[in-house]
């Protein structure tokens, strides 16, 4: 079909955690415009397996942007060129005929890699856990509408609560900091009323879960805020720093 | 008959009753009963937090690589509870009497009327939980109108209420992880089911990341896996969603309900080339201002597809408004089933648009003409904005594109009220089972119906039986282990031999497009009888072509495809075998021969009021159906119209 | 439910640290330049001597000197210790630097923030240590308070005892050690005077990320008073400041 490309990717290839990775070049040829990133890796990882060669691991699963299971740095960026969108929802029109792409994993110490572009983000699973939530049972909770929230309250948790975790702030910062993720949640509960109860103590377990991953520190480059899929404000590392300080200097 | 143990009594006090009626574990015994939830999605997550805080023991699995990925998250619209927040005239019945009708009254009135009754707690849960829904400037909930429906009673948070659910249903998942009531295993999937003296107790995994093939063992295990709409290829479910653990289930003695049932959404973005691995669903909430239409005539579709002549172009008397000129009444707002099916027929009569002429149009010229481009971005800008960066076309200048795609499968394990399968001790949530949404799904009923079963009805009958059969602890050393342990490891060698000529895609993508054309929007029996023929030679020419590479012992994504697939290749036969039984059109299930003079689907009360379960006999033997008699004593079987 | 070993051993804490003690150096820089445009006036150095004796005398202003001091270092230090922490944070770089929008101070701050402790180690051994402990030359003036005239005299160490300000017969007489001459002497030199605005230049760009940095660190960005906070880090701290110690040197180069 006309208006097709023929690409060349220099993909990252590693076994396993352990094994040392290596680039490896792929053509990508007749690729249309309109495929998706993931879908043009598709018809290549179909290529490979019809040559018994092992296809490229990566992480996928909802293709439409939410889940936030893909991944992959292109060309130097995470989730690659466009703004707030993810890798499945980039698409192959944003590069060019004879463009060569380089696909790396994200890469920080707390994110090994898998497998291939593939990396093990537990880690933000383990700050969830150690503070991520308001401790509620089920049953037994007051009428919903008996918490009468102001809009622009609920919309800013809104905005907050919006993450999907796919880690792209941690790929994008130069100290691979997890701070936007571990901020949007604190923040979310920080600003509403259910999360008052729990809201120091909180703030403090996720801080130190956070560090003991071995996430790097913020230097305010705000990277993470210009490469997250869903736009997430740096305002709220901002509140986390305060919600922290306020835990340990004065209501701890 | 198959029995599924609605309680008796009045409809209202049905599940009160049940409640008090059910066995409790003493406080003091829950925590020597271990708990195996398999899928983290709405149901699971909210079953496994749920089940820990009582004090059981949790082990919960997903093939993600956190709890947090399961495709809940991905649901748009809403979730519906009977609030009656608006003042607008919702109750309890009148939820349960929509969602009844909705299913073409293929569903029963006691799990649906506790469908009803338990959405409003979930609300009450939710909000409790910091799950951040839409807000009004007094500060309270606000509620929306949807997918038809008459009363306002769709909570929502943005586009995003999956994720929000699901998010909330996370934290208190995580909250037990921390606890130490759960202990969470990610990128595990279920390959088995282990049954001792006919009970479930412990399922059989593969670690993706090592290909370890564990045991695990407890007192009842809860699927809560989602749907099969997979079995498709294309369809708005994840890449990863698949049938796997039901199918395992089923093969072992679980019955597979109503499989025929699968809803197809009218509003998705078309599908652009052979590439395609998944569909984008939009909001129908685009039909309340887009208008549908095709050109009038073949000729004209013909100039368009080749890029000739453009939409805009076209002057009214060579437009078809199809559901408008069909429907007077209620034009583009029919129910889904309607909306879908006459999509595919002006296609099928070749008017379809775009380039691979699949598509009908979804027009909003008029709307913006109305109400300006700025009303109609602040309604719908989202929206626009993800269909432009998909096909790379504005919506505001040309007209959208819209096709079909299945999106949920309102089939399942079958279930009795108490959740519970035909294997006792294995239960099935959410999508996974069958029971709530009869042949046809309301819009944001789905979400409700996740949480319903996970917060608010598994901790109660699970109870019930784990009081019967006592706190003895399970060994997963037991050579029914070791045996079935063997089995999938046999299975996984197998599939590692293939080593053929052709892609697990391929095969994937011919099983799709067989049940696309033939077990899709409209069946007939000509149809479904060829594809079962072609589903079987598929599956032959499978077993000996496909091509699996790589070992056990590593993350093996080939490996992965090719079992799901395996399994996607049998329940489509299966699929075939329901829809040919159900010799009426209902919901879903649309068989060409039996419709109304105006098209519309013809039930047959007097034959098929029942749900269709099917048992496994053995490979490649004709499964046995049993009936399970639909009773309803509180609605009245009408036929639906939207002339 | 806490300590403060946590506070300070975790990376926030770790970065307040460097907020706190960068703020207070700020603060120090307009101090500073306020002192320090004293040079400009033309009273032969007077105003410019009295104001260095008397930073350097008076007490509280000691003790903040103290301060000032161990700010630089503990920065410094703190900046090297995060610097290794964030470095450990990513093992393996990538093979094409990303691109990522920041602004290229705040990547590089590590950087700027060197060349400024080199400048202010040169800056303090040229004036400060030379100052206190270095042969500096001495000045004595005259002012007569009728008519307001100022005679500036040179004067030998052998009659220079301690600083002392008096007056005797209408006849204000002020003797000092004279820094203002050695500033004069010291930009004499062309490639001083180039390090010095070399060093500036890397202060307003350690200043433009710095400042506002800070209050993100503090936790104070709000969308109200953001800009303000941008408009005094870009202007002030960035632009005003940097340019106003810069003309120091240039001017004694070129007009002195």
């Amino acid at each position: 079909m006309s208006g097709n490309m023929n690409l060349t990717l220099k993909v990252w290839r590693q076994k396993n955690s352990s094994a040392s990775g290596k680039f490896v070049t792929y053509k990508a040829p007749e690729i249309s415009p309109d495929m998706s990133f993931l879908e043009m890796l598709d018809v290549v990882n179909e290529g490979l397996v019809k040559k018994s060669e092992d296809p490229i691991q990566f992480d996928h699963d909802c293709r439409e942007g939410i889940c936030g299971m893909c991944s992959l740095v292109i060309n130097g960026e995470p989730h690659g060129p466009k703004r707030a969108t993810t890798t499945c929802q980039l698409h192959m029109r944003s590069f060019n005929d004879g463009d060569t792409i380089v696909i790396e994993p994200f890469r920080a110490a707390a994110f090994p890699v898998v497998k291939d572009l593939a990396v093990n983000r537990s880690a933000f699973d383990r700050i969830q856990q150690a503070g991520g939530y308001v401790s509620i049972g089920t049953g037994g909770v007051p009428d919903a509408n008996e918490i009468a929230i102001p809009k622009v309250i609920a919309d800013e948790a809104f905005n907050s609560a919006t993450c999907i975790g796919c880690g792209a702030c941690v790929a994008a910062c130069k100290n691979a900091s997890a701070m936007l993720f571990v901020s949007a949640k604190i923040s979310q509960y920080a600003m509403l009323p259910q999360g008052q109860p729990e809201r120091y103590a909180r703030a403090e377990a996720m801080v130190l879960q956070m560090d003991e991953e071995g996430f790097g520190g913020c230097t305010n480059t705000y990277a993470c805020e210009a490469k997250c899929p869903k736009e997430i404000k740096v305002t709220n590392i901002a509140r986390m720093n305060r919600e922290f300080f306020n835990a340990e200097f004065i209501k701890g | 008959m198959l029995d599924a143990k609605i309680p008796s009594g009045p409809l209202a006090e049905k599940w009160n009753k049940h409640k008090f009626d059910l066995k409790l574990v003493n406080p003091s015994n829950k925590r020597k009963y271990d708990i195996i939830v398999v899928g983290t999605g709405l149901a699971g997550a909210s079953a496994a937090a749920s089940l820990a805080e009582l004090g059981y023991n949790v082990k919960a699995f997903c093939f993600q690589d956190s709890p947090r990925r399961a495709h809940s998250i991905a649901a748009q619209g809403g979730i519906n509870a009977a609030k009656n927040y608006p003042n607008d005239g919702d109750s309890v019945f009148r939820l349960f009497y929509d969602t009844i009708k909705g299913g073409d009254y293929r569903s029963r009135e006691g799990n649906v009327y506790r469908l009803a009754e338990v959405s409003v707690n979930i609300i009450d849960q939710c909000v409790a939980q910091g799950v951040p829904f839409a807000r009004e400037y007094g500060g309270l909930l606000d509620n929306r109108s949807f997918g038809g429906a008459q009363v306002s009673r769709t909570f929502y948070a943005r586009g995003q209420t999956g994720q929000q659910l699901l998010l909330g249903a996370y934290s208190a998942l995580n909250r037990q992880i921390n606890l130490g009531k759960v202990k969470m295993y990610t990128r595990s999937e279920m390959l088995d089911v282990v049954t001792v003296d006919g009970k479930a107790q412990g399922i059989i995994t593969r670690n993706l990341i090592d290909g370890t093939i564990e045991s695990h063992a407890g007192h009842a295990v809860l699927l809560c896996t989602g749907g099969y709409g997979n079995v498709f290829y294309l369809s708005t479910n994840a890449m990863g969603s698949n049938v796997t653990a039901a199918w395992r289930a089923h093969k072992r003695g679980a019955y597979m309900a109503n499989p025929c049932y699968t809803q197809i959404h009218p509003t998705c973005i078309p599908v652009s080339g052979d590439h395609q691995s998944k569909l984008t669903l939009m909001s129908e909430s685009l039909r309340n201002d887009g208008r549908v239409w095709v050109p009038k005539t073949k000729e004209i579709a013909e100039r368009l597809r080749k890029g000739e002549i453009k939409a805009v172009d076209l002057k009214e008397d060579e437009r078809d408004y199809f559901l408008e000129r069909k429907y007077p009444s209620f034009g583009n707002l029919v129910p889904r089933d309607v909306a879908s099916r006459n999509a595919k027929q002006v296609c099928d009569e070749g008017k379809g648009v775009g380039k691979t002429g699949l598509a009908v149009y979804l027009d909003f010229a008029d709307s913006i003409k109305r109400l300006g481009e700025d009303t109609v971005a602040a309604k719908y800008g989202n929206l626009f904005d993800m269909y432009r960066q998909i096909t790379d076309e504005n919506p505001y200048k040309l007209p959208m594109r819209i096709y079909p795609a299945v999106h949920y499968t309102m089939g399942g394990l079958w279930v009795d009220y108490n959740l519970m399968t035909s294997i006792p001790g294995l239960y099935a949530l959410g999508e996974a089972n069958f029971s709530d949404h009869g042949a046809n799904r309301l819009g944001a009923s789905a979400l409700m119906q996740g949480l319903a079963d996970g917060y608010f009805v598994i901790p109660y009958t699970l109870g019930d039986y784990l009081a019967k059969i006592g706190p003895a602890p399970i060994d997963a050393n037991r050579p029914e282990f070791a045996k079935v342990k063997s089995e999938v490891e046999v299975r996984v060698k197998t599939l590692l031999s293939l080593r053929g000529n052709k892609t697990v895609d391929e095969y994937h993508r011919d099983l799709g497009k067989i049940m696309w054309e033939y077990c899709g929007m409209s069946r007939d029996e000509e149809g479904l009888k060829k594809a079962k023929g072609m589903i079987s030679d598929l599956r032959a020419d499978f077993w000996k072509n496909a091509i699996v590479l790589g070992d056990n012992e590593e993350v093996n994504q080939s490996l992965e495809k090719a079992g799901r697939v395996a399994d996607f290749l049998e329940l489509g036969e299966l699929m075939i075998d329901d829809a040919l039984n159900r010799d009426e059109s209902c919901g879903g299930h649309f068989r060409e021969e039996y419709q109304t003079p105006e098209g519309e689907a013809l039930r047959n009360d007097d034959d098929f009021a029942y749900v269709a379960a099917w048992a496994y006999t053995g490979d490649n033997m004709p499964e046995e159906l049993h009936k399970e008699q639909l009773e309803f004593e509180n609605v009245k079987l009408t036929q639906r119209s939207y002339k | 439910m806490s300590n403060f070993s946590n506070a300070f051993s975790s990376t926030l804490g770790k970065k307040l640290v460097m907020c706190l003690t960068g703020l207070f150096l700020s603060s120090f820089l307009i101090v500073h330049l306020t002192g320090n445009l004293q040079l400009f006036k033309n009273d032969n150095g007077l105003a410019f001597n009295q104001y260095a004796h008397f930073m350097t005398n008076f007490t509280p202003i000691k003790v903040v000197s103290y301060l000032l001091y161990s700010s630089i270092i503990i920065h410094s230090v703190w900046a090297i210790i995060t610097t290794l922490h964030n470095r450990k944070a990513r093992p393996h770089g990538y093979a094409i630097k990303p691109k990522d929008g920041s602004i290229w101070s705040s990547r590089n701050m590590g950087i700027l923030g060197t060349i400024l402790f080199v400048f202010i180690v040169v800056h303090m051994s040229n004036f400060w240590y030379q100052y206190h402990w270095g042969e500096t030359p001495f000045v004595e003036y005259r002012t007569d308070l009728n008519t307001g005239a100022t005679i500036t005299k040179e004067i030998q160490a052998s009659e220079f005892t301690e600083y002392v300000s008096y007056i005797d017969n209408g006849i204000e007489i002020t003797k000092s050690k004279d820094l203002y001459k050695e500033t004069q002497f010291a930009f004499q030199q062309w490639w001083l005077v180039a390090f010095y605005v070399l060093g500036m230049g890397a202060l307003s760009f350690h200043l433009v990320h710095g400042f506002q940095s800070a209050f993100q660190t503090l936790g104070w960005n709000h969308h109200k008073y953001r800009p303000l906070v941008k408009f005094i880090g870009l202007w002030v701290f960035s632009i005003l400041i940097p340019i106003g110690f810069a003309a120091i040197p240039l001017y004694f180069f070129l007009l002195k």
